[in-house]
């Protein structure tokens, strides 16, 4: 029962980052979750490209329109990734081991982000290339040589992981699962609704509309009413709420009891 | 050695913990006696940093559990609830507990045969008995090989074959000069194990000493918790002053 350890020194960013990895790949819901969202964006991208008719419409934003589907998923999972350990009673398993918190969450949204950009990157590419080859004869499909389409690609993949810190950062604010799913699916996709039918002026900086029209979109959206952000101003805008539901999350999760 | 001092800890208008003090010493096993909902999981939250107290303060080798470098080599805990997600194995659940504090895989594997649950490492714990559960929590507690260690009721729902394994090994941890405290409500139980014991009720100190010492004011050793517990108010006063230990 004796193992000799090396002495010294003390916990740091990389091992709880190591803890972090082993317990996101460990679980199966991070693999059903993941593949389920790429499958899902490629066969959107096939039933989009093989349906399409008109030749001068957004091709690479259709390409991409799983994308903003998988949104919902890859959220919860950044919601279960924190939930899940207050309610198996693991985060107290955690923090004995780890006390530094903000540390602990850090460590976190860097592994499970870049777990889901990579999930969201590989979502992007290979929906946009089927979604091109699958389109009938006679349409010209995007290529990503063509100005603004790699951007649309690459940005698509990195607007899915900031939804997924945006559902970890609300996972670490409101702690209990259901609650966290129900204001993330209200935050991104219902009150989309209800802002789009009252406030024009205001539907352009929701997450599902800044993913949707802002990132994965070449040609700006044609809607007289609606102004949406440019593709890099809306890729700020979603860093901003990631941030600010990480931050939000660190700091009530140093202070609150385990 | 683990020092609580002057820690109060209450949630809303309930006082859970009053004015709390006392030490464990290395080298025996501590009971840490009490009613149900006397305080003494929370005091055991309090000392590992989990939950905040109002007041006062916990210390394990004169250092707050919050400032310890590697806190998996120096205090290992079992808690009264489940602390492992239902869908990871247990083997990856202690991994990911060894790889946040510089604890090679070597260990894991160690410590899931040492509590008998080497064959059942690649199960999902959610599919664990009460029993598994809780060898899982000592193997979590072990990983470090701790010289403190804080177990909360750790026999629930162990067989007798298990509850005969933990007696003799609280008993061999604190040979080996670790400290060791081990909460329980079964005072049978806690007669048969421990060398000190700690009672609480309501929060409160109500006796630090000796089992054998608490044991001979009564015509046993659970009768002289009853009267302890039930006139918490009244035996306050006179034991704070002649059961220190200190």
């Amino acid at each position: 029962m004796t193992t000799t350890l090396a002495t010294g020194g003390r916990y740091r960013f990389a091992q709880v980052a190591r803890m972090e990895w082993i317990k996101l790949r460990s679980l199966r819901s991070t693999w059903w979750v993941l593949t389920a969202t790429v499958a899902g964006a490629i066969g959107i991208a096939v039933a989009v490209g093989v349906n399409t008719r008109d030749a001068a419409a957004d091709l690479t934003n259709n390409a991409l329109a799983g994308i903003s589907l998988g949104l919902l998923l890859i959220g919860v999972l950044g919601v279960l990734v924190m939930t899940g350990e207050h309610s198996s009673g693991m985060i107290r398993a955690t923090l004995a081991a780890i006390p530094n918190r903000p540390l602990v969450l850090a460590a976190k949204a860097a592994v499970f982000g870049v777990v889901a950009l990579a999930a969201g990157e590989a979502a992007g590419f290979i929906a946009f290339f089927a979604g091109t080859a699958t389109l009938p004869g006679g349409i010209q499909g995007p290529a990503l040589g063509q100005p603004g389409v790699l951007r649309a690609v690459v940005l698509g993949g990195a607007g899915f992981c900031l939804v997924g810190l945006i559902g970890l950062g609300l996972g670490a604010i409101i702690r209990h699962t259901p609650a966290a799913i129900a204001v993330l699916v209200g935050g991104v996709y219902v009150v989309a609704q209800f802002v789009a039918v009252l406030t024009h002026s205001l539907m352009g900086y929701l997450p599902i509309a800044i993913v949707a029209n802002s990132l994965t979109a070449v040609q700006p959206p044609s809607d007289d009413q609606v102004r949406f952000l440019s593709p890099w101003a809306g890729l700020g805008m979603l860093c901003l709420y990631a941030a600010a539901t990480l931050g939000a999350g660190a700091w009530l999760l140093a202070r609150r009891d385990a | 050695m683990i020092e609580v001092r002057e820690l109060n800890k209450h949630y809303g208008s309930t006082v859970a913990v009053d004015r709390l003090s006392f030490d464990v010493r290395p080298g025996v096993v501590t009971g840490f006696l009490g009613p149900n909902g006397s305080g003494k999981s929370t005091t055991m939250r309090l000392i590992l940093g989990l939950d905040r107290p109002d007041a006062g303060q916990a210390r394990i080798g004169g250092r707050p559990y919050r400032e310890l470098p590697w806190p998996l080599r120096e205090v290992g805990a079992l808690l009264e609830a489940r602390a492992f997600h239902p869908g990871r194995s247990a083997r990856a659940h202690l991994r990911a507990l060894a790889a946040s504090n510089g604890i090679p895989a070597t260990r894991v594997e160690e410590v899931l045969g040492f509590v008998g649950l080497a064959d059942a490492g690649g199960r999902r714990t959610g599919k664990f008995s009460l029993g598994m559960g809780q060898r899982l929590g000592i193997a979590a507690a072990l990983l470090g090989d701790p010289g403190v260690l804080l177990l909360d009721e750790p026999v629930n729902g162990l067989d007798p074959e298990g509850i005969r394994w933990i007696r003799g090994l609280l008993r061999s941890l604190a040979a080996e000069g670790r400290t060791v405290l081990v909460s329980s409500h079964l005072i049978g139980e806690l007669a048969l194990t421990a060398d000190q014991v700690i009672v609480i009720g309501r929060g409160r100190l109500l006796a630090d000493t000796s089992v054998a010492e608490l044991s001979a004011r009564s015509a046993s050793l659970e009768e002289a918790f009853f009267e302890l517990t039930s006139g918490s108010t009244e035996y306050r006063g006179a034991l704070g002053s002649d059961g220190r230990t200190t």
